[in-house]
């Protein structure tokens, strides 16, 4: 009798049939999941193998001669077959500075400058290419034979080097893709996010706090709350079209600028901040509240002195998730015009100004091969201040969450 | 979780010490006039842990064939940790820790070469809170027989649904909407639906976990002739709150505390004449 | 006088009037207390109350002349404006110090007025709302005077005119009739069409792997796995479409070449993939909570019944979770048709109407921002074009946001 009715499954084949399902299923679970991580690996892997050469730099060092004829074209102050080899907008200040130095004019002085980007991206891509002799040479950048010859012997002679491309923190834009930065648009950034969280911040906490604490059930609340959801869902693209229409045609707030961009990610941010607002005062439990008023405070002293110190955790959580995802868009701001090329970082919010990913989205569209990588070390900049600022909200909330 | 596709999580099999060597005759042996009963599962020497604590200390008990077999006791008493043992329901708890032995007509439930999904298709359960699925009347009854194959063709299905709502005593109730959810039924319905939907799958012995707690009297005593009816076929253990159910209901009745059974005896006897003081002072109401 | 220096005068003469004010008040309440007589509120409420009263009737009158200015009625001088401000606001600060009296209110009356002031910020949102329905509608109009919207609607030529294309650079691909025909039906086929793919994409990822994380991980790998799969909500759009458009165009390229098609390099089958991988974390997490929100009784009640694992979840799990499941599904398409810059980046510029996803089409999305960015005046119809396509991309995703929201109100009341 011992085997006749729990042990079957062995020779029966209907079960035998089930249980294959049953491993079938789990491992579509299974696949699923690996299918997700194994793109958010390839999404890194792909980033970073295209980005991580663009933080270095191959510089050359010429001799620079302040003569009579690079007053006035800042170009002949050097050789004639560097010209070939340094970028040219690594000359173009000196004009001024004999101009402004005229002592200057006579000497001459050894510098390091950038090389021109086909001669950067030959050195990062094609050089080790051809030397290996492989079949695939043209897909490599390639040079003309006659300046390949040249730059292979400043090599040679230790006169092209590779450096840390400090530049590429510190200036603005550029035609040049060897000179072009992200600096203009991260200061672009902080004033955008600067405006953002000066119009978002103290209205989605107040209104938080009215919707949490103040309203009384009626319709007037009801409709504020759906149309807060729903305000959470609109598309991006769809803020953009209204800062356009409001602030820059209706309100005459300069296009382009740090304000309109700053204005329309704080409506938009707005929802955000509300919505997870509310859920850190909801978690304030009545008892506090209650305690409060038995000792007479109005509501907005309990609100004041008791609710809001200890939901602040929450409230800042939620706020920095807030203004990591503003700082991520894009489409709004295209929209009210912040894809203007910015070559000086901007000094107002009045002023034309450009945001990371809306650099990262000129460069993307730029035809030359440099700035690809330009592109996608602009992009990991963006991601590490991202992870960075969620995983502060990640920490802030496990620091501070409070069980009651 | 650890899927239910393998027929033994690794935490049982571990833990599991299977009691062959023990004689026959140390088995539970309280009660007086079983001899001529069939025993349907035996538990011996079972114990249970959450994670650190333990809740069930060495238990023995024969659950009888076509009898009802109450377990009562205080809240906490591990009554139903006991009862969710004897279909396995527990493997779904990854903290929940299992020894000793449990038989199924002297078939061990919690040897390695188990399929809990032929258990428990032999050993079906009725939940304290009545739980249909969010289908039809029909499917909620037809899902189980289909996908165990026990019947060939529409018209098999349509039969065994009739059959198993009739032998819940549904039948005349729901016999003209089949098609409507199983949730718009009243609670009393609902858990009738669910003892219909246990009964379709034929099983042997059927659990019931406080069957009539969340129910109003009328539907109680509904379920309680069902009870009655169900014992013919079926071998029934239930646990119970309520004293005067158990009395109505049980043949048999195990009364446990703290985690232990106190003493077991048919239930006249354990009402009328308990052995134990705790049991006295829990029947009389002095505590629990 | 510019905008920036009136403010800055205004603030100039009302700072140190708030301050007087607070200080008057509060000495005024405070000699009055000295006295020996009761006050009803607090010295420092009194001080505020001055505060309140000089500064709210002058930033009324500040606020309504700059409004007049804005609407174009009556555009004042500034320097009046200034003038009649502080003058407001020295009238507020004289009354609001006589009118403190020991039977004064003044803490009710501030109370009441944080109270106005919080339901104001309150509804800042129902008139961003409003604003938005206002603006985007108002520039439709003005474009639905110039073109009819029979033919938007209907109409399955898109081509407004040579200078939009020639913006984006693409001068070679004009259409036929180049003076302006603007049949919105190929773009809206692009967005449908890679918003398919989308879902195509994420539906059964997320799903499954909301499956796995709530019914099949243990507590610790679902402590892994959630964070990591959210990582994808976290990325720009702007670093998808870039994805997009330099990793996953070619090789749909190359594959499709191994076999012999023919895929344009701005297909549309790359923006709709990688949109999926952006989705996935959306449908997951809905999901899951959804999931878990089922209550574990019915699982039970399925095992009791010797059902496996897999035939619990689907037979009994995700059709309980289903409206949860349409709903997340529904919030994942309003997403894919709002999405602006994986399209913008990757897919084409050319209206096209075709059922290959190989072939490039275009976007409502795409034509949004290519009509923004071009040089065009903003009355022309190709820049008004822009609020058309924005007001029915609106209308279609609050519809379907507002569809979502009912079902999982209706899901959450059943279990709760």
């Amino acid at each position: 009798m011992s085997t006749r009715k729990l042990t079957g499954s062995a020779n029966n084949p209907q079960i035998r049939r089930r249980y294959r399902a049953e491993k079938r299923f789990k491992a579509y679970c299974i696949g699923a999941v690996s299918i997700a991580f194994a793109i958010i690996i390839a999404f890194f892997t792909d980033i970073i193998s295209q980005g991580y050469t663009a933080f270095w730099q191959y510089q050359v060092q010429v001799t620079i001669d302040y003569n009579d004829r690079a007053e006035r074209l800042g170009q002949f102050a050097l050789d004639r077959d560097m010209r070939e080899v340094a970028s040219r907008g690594a000359t173009r200040s000196i004009p001024r500075a004999i101009d402004r130095n005229p002592d200057l004019l006579g000497t001459t002085e050894e510098r390091w400058v950038p090389v021109k980007a086909e001669i950067d991206q030959y050195l990062k891509h094609g050089r080790d290419i051809l030397e290996a002799k492989h079949e695939e040479v043209a897909a490599a950048p390639e040079l003309p034979d006659k300046l390949r010859k040249k730059v292979d012997a400043l090599i040679d002679e230790g006169r092209i080097e590779s450096a840390f491309n400090t530049r590429f923190f510190t200036t603005g834009d550029s035609k040049l893709p060897e000179l072009a930065g992200i600096f203009s648009a991260a200061v672009g950034t902080l004033y955008v996010l600067g405006i953002t969280l000066l119009c978002a911040f103290p209205i989605g906490v107040m209104s938080a706090i009215y919707l949490e604490e103040f309203a009384p059930d009626n319709k007037l609340t009801q409709t504020i709350e759906v149309n807060i959801n729903n305000l959470a869902a609109v598309p991006s693209i769809i803020f953009g079209l209204l800062g356009l229409a409001l602030f820059i045609n209706f309100f005459g707030v300069p296009r382009s600028s740090a304000l309109a961009g700053g204005l329309t990610l704080g409506l938009m941010t707005l929802p955000i901040i509300i919505i997870s607002t509310r859920a850190a005062l909801r978690a304030v439990p009545d008892p506090i509240r209650q305690g409060a008023f038995a000792m007479g405070c109005s509501r907005w002293q309990v609100v004041r002195d008791h609710v809001l110190p200890s939901s602040l955790p929450g409230i800042l959580t939620g706020t920095i998730i807030g203004l990591a995802q503003a700082m991520g868009e894009t489409a709004p701001l295209i929209i009210v015009g912040m894809i203007a090329y910015i070559p000086e970082a901007p000094s107002g919010v009045f002023e034309a100004a450009t945001v990371l990913p809306a650099q990262v989205f000129t460069w993307a569209s730029e035809p030359e091969q440099a700035y690809v990588e330009k592109t996608a070390a602009g992009i990991m900049v963006l991601l590490a201040v991202l992870l960075t600022l969620n995983a502060t909200a990640v920490f802030l909330r496990r620091k501070f969450e409070r069980r009651w | 979780m650890y899927s239910e596709a393998t027929t033994e999580p690794p935490e049982t099999t571990e833990s599991v010490t299977p009691m062959t060597g023990q004689p026959e005759t140390s088995a539970p042996a309280q009660t007086a006039g079983t001899a001529d009963k069939n025993v349907k599962v035996k538990a011996e020497n079972v114990n249970l842990w959450y994670d650190k604590t333990q809740a069930l200390h060495d238990l023995d008990l024969n659950i009888y064939e076509n009898e009802v077999t109450a377990l009562i006791g205080p809240s906490g008493c591990g009554k139903s940790s006991f009862l969710r043992c004897l279909n396995r329901m527990n493997d779904l708890i990854p903290s929940v820790r299992i020894q000793g032995q449990i038989t199924l007509d002297g078939e061990d439930i919690y040897h390695p070469d188990v399929d809990v999904v032929q258990l428990r298709s032999n050993v079906g359960m009725v939940f304290q809170k009545p739980n249909p699925f969010p289908k039809s009347i029909y499917e909620n009854i037809a899902y189980a027989p289909r996908l165990h194959g026990i019947v060939n063709g529409r018209r098999d299905l349509d039969e065994l649904v009739e059959h198993s709502l009739k032998r819940a005593g549904l039948w005349r109730e729901v016999s003209d909407r089949l098609q409507t959810p199983g949730t718009a039924l009243s609670g009393g319905q609902q858990q009738r639906l669910c003892i219909a939907r246990a009964i379709a799958v034929n099983p042997e012995v059927i659990l019931m976990d406080e069957p009539a707690s969340s129910l109003d009297p009328l539907a109680t005593a509904t379920i309680e002739e069902l009870i009655d009816e169900l014992k013919d076929r079926y071998t029934i253990a239930i646990v119970t709150h309520n004293l005067q159910q158990a009395a109505r209901v049980a043949g048999y009745t195990a009364f446990f505390h703290m985690g232990e059974i106190v003493e077991f005896n048919d239930t006249d006897t354990l009402f009328t004449n308990p052995r134990e003081q705790k049991t006295e002072d829990y029947i009389t109401g002095r505590y629990g | 006088m510019s905008v920036g220096q009136t403010t800055l005068l205004l603030l100039a003469g009302l700072i140190p009037l708030g301050y007087a004010g607070f200080f008057l008040g509060r000495r005024k309440a405070l000699n009055t207390q000295a006295e020996g007589i009761r006050l009803h509120s607090r010295p420092q409420q009194y001080g505020w109350y001055s505060v309140v009263s000089m500064a709210v009737p002058a930033m009324a009158v500040a606020f309504i002349a700059s409004l007049l200015n804005l609407l174009g009625w009556i555009a004042l001088p500034s320097e009046l404006v200034l003038i009649m401000t502080l003058v407001t606001a020295a009238a507020g600060f004289g009354f609001g110090l006589r009118a403190i009296q020991p039977s004064l209110r003044a803490r009710i009356k501030l109370d009441n007025l944080m109270r106005w002031l919080l339901l104001g910020a309150a509804l800042i949102s129902i008139m961003t709302t409003v604003a938005i329905v206002l603006s985007v509608i108002f520039e439709a109009m003005r474009f639905f005077r110039e073109v009819s919207v029979w033919e938007f609607i209907t109409g399955t030529t898109w081509s407004p005119g040579d200078s939009f294309l020639e913006a984006a650079g693409r001068g070679d691909e004009v259409g036929e009739g180049g003076g302006g025909v603007f049949g919105s039906v190929p773009l809206f086929a692009g967005t449908f069409m890679v918003t398919a793919i989308a879902m195509a994409v994420s539906l059964p990822i997320g799903l499954l792997s909301a499956i796995f994380m709530s019914e099949y991980a243990s507590q610790r790998i679902r402590g892994i796995v959630k964070p990591l799969i959210e990582i994808l909500a976290g990325i720009p759009t702007v670093v998808y479409g870039f994805f997009a458009a330099v990793t996953v165009t070619p090789i749909i390229v190359d594959i499709a070449g191994f076999f012999g098609l023919d895929a344009s390099y701005s297909n549309i089958l790359s923006p709709g993939i990688v949109m999926g991988i952006m989705i996935i974390p959306f449908i997951s997490s809905l999901s899951d909570d959804v999931i878990n929100s089922i209550p574990q009784s019915l699982r039970e009640g399925a095992f009791a019944l010797g059902t496996t694992r897999s035939e619990t979840i689907r037979s009994v799990v995700v059709p309980a979770a289903l409206p949860g499941v349409i709903s997340a599904f529904l919030l994942g398409v309003s997403r894919a048709l709002g999405e602006t810059m994986i399209v913008v980046m990757a897919a084409g510029v050319r209206p096209n109407l075709t059922w290959n996803p190989l072939e490039d089409m275009t976007t409502v999305t795409v034509n949004i921002v290519y009509s923004l960015t071009g040089d065009q005046s903003f009355d022309s119809p190709q820049t008004l074009s822009a609020f058309a396509l924005g007001l029915v991309l609106f209308i279609v995703t609050l519809t379907l946001n507002v569809i979502s929201t009912v079902m999982v109100r209706r899901f959450k009341q059943q279990y709760d």
